[in-house]
């Protein structure tokens, strides 16, 4: 059965509020060299193979998983 | 005028909206349970605040596909009132029935304050209780209230008289919202998202009243 790997992240325009707590609690313990964190969301799908699933993940990242006016998605198809 | 206030598992301010509907304002209230297809025949419906379904995904993600926003969103098509309070306003904007987002607050942390905000438009279903510059005291509690849009709706926004609230005075904005927004409504005036909670302040009793004069608004008879 075909695994979908979707990865949805805040717009780069977007200040992430959580990234830049966790920038701060990294650089206390000593890695100064982080310039920036950014926090997103990742989801797996196990989806029963049908020709169309790029299709279907895209409606679906469309519509649900994802908000397109705050988040930008990637996504693969591992067979 | 009869109001209707939904309810999706995790609501948690259904029972004060309804408490200000029915025992301050004096009118009729039903709740709308999210599995419900239609919403009773009320003239106003009150998306209320909380954490829908837990705030799963995003706020407002899942709720905004309940078979009762479909209802409302069928009430907004015909120029029905839906006002969306906090997770309410959350909602809306997933449901594209207002437009931008609402993302976490700047400084990480849940705010939970009156705050004080000036109103910017009176011209409205929503505030024509109210002046223009006036400054209303209204409780905020939200994580994940910065209202954020791109240029070109900002813009629009303004424009358009789109822009009701903002939090008014130096260093009033609680949460990063663009401009200050506090609350919006759509282009054709019917739609409202707010994310201070004005059931929560409409009665002395509770610290402020001021939140009434937004619901008594909602009851003056539109041309």
């Amino acid at each position: 059965m075909p695994l979908v790997k979707i990865s949805i992240t805040l717009k780069p325009t977007l200040l992430d509020a959580q990234g830049r707590a966790v920038s701060g609690a990294l650089k206390n313990l000593g890695y100064d060299n982080v310039e920036q964190v950014r926090i997103g969301r990742y989801i797996e799908l196990s989806i029963s193979a049908s020709q169309d699933i790029d299709a279907q993940v895209r409606e679906m990242c469309g519509k649900l998983l994802a908000n397109p006016v705050i988040e930008d998605y990637s996504y693969e198809v591992v067979k | 005028m009869k109001f209707g206030v939904a309810q999706f598992p995790g609501s948690n301010c259904d029972q004060d909206a309804y408490f200000a509907v029915k025992d301050v304002l004096g009118q009729p209230v039903e709740y709308l349970w999210h599995r419900d297809r239609d919403i009773k025949g009320c003239d106003v419906v009150i998306i209320p605040g909380g954490f829908s379904f837990g705030d799963y995904l995003r706020c407002g993600a899942i709720a905004r596909f309940a078979p009762v926003m479909e209802a409302v969103i069928e009430h907004a098509s015909h120029g029905g009132l839906v006002l969306g309070i906090c997770n309410g306003f959350q909602i809306l904007c997933e449901s594209g029935l207002l437009p931008g987002a609402l993302i976490r607050n700047d400084g990480q942390k849940f705010v939970c304050k009156h705050t004080p905000l000036r109103v910017e438009n009176n011209r409205t279903a929503l505030t024509n209780r109210t002046q223009k510059g006036q400054i209303l005291s209204i409780p905020i509690a939200h994580g994940e209230g910065k209202y954020v849009c791109d240029e070109e709706t900002l813009k629009a926004l303004n424009e358009n008289g789109q822009v009701l609230f903002r939090y008014a005075g130096e260093g009033a904005n609680p949460n990063g919202s663009y401009e200050d927004i506090a609350g919006i409504m759509n282009q054709s005036g019917n739609v409202f998202g707010m994310m201070p909670h004005p059931e929560r302040a409409c009665q002395s009793l509770l610290g402020s009243s001021d939140g009434l004069a937004l619901l008594e608004s909602l009851m003056t008879p539109r041309a």
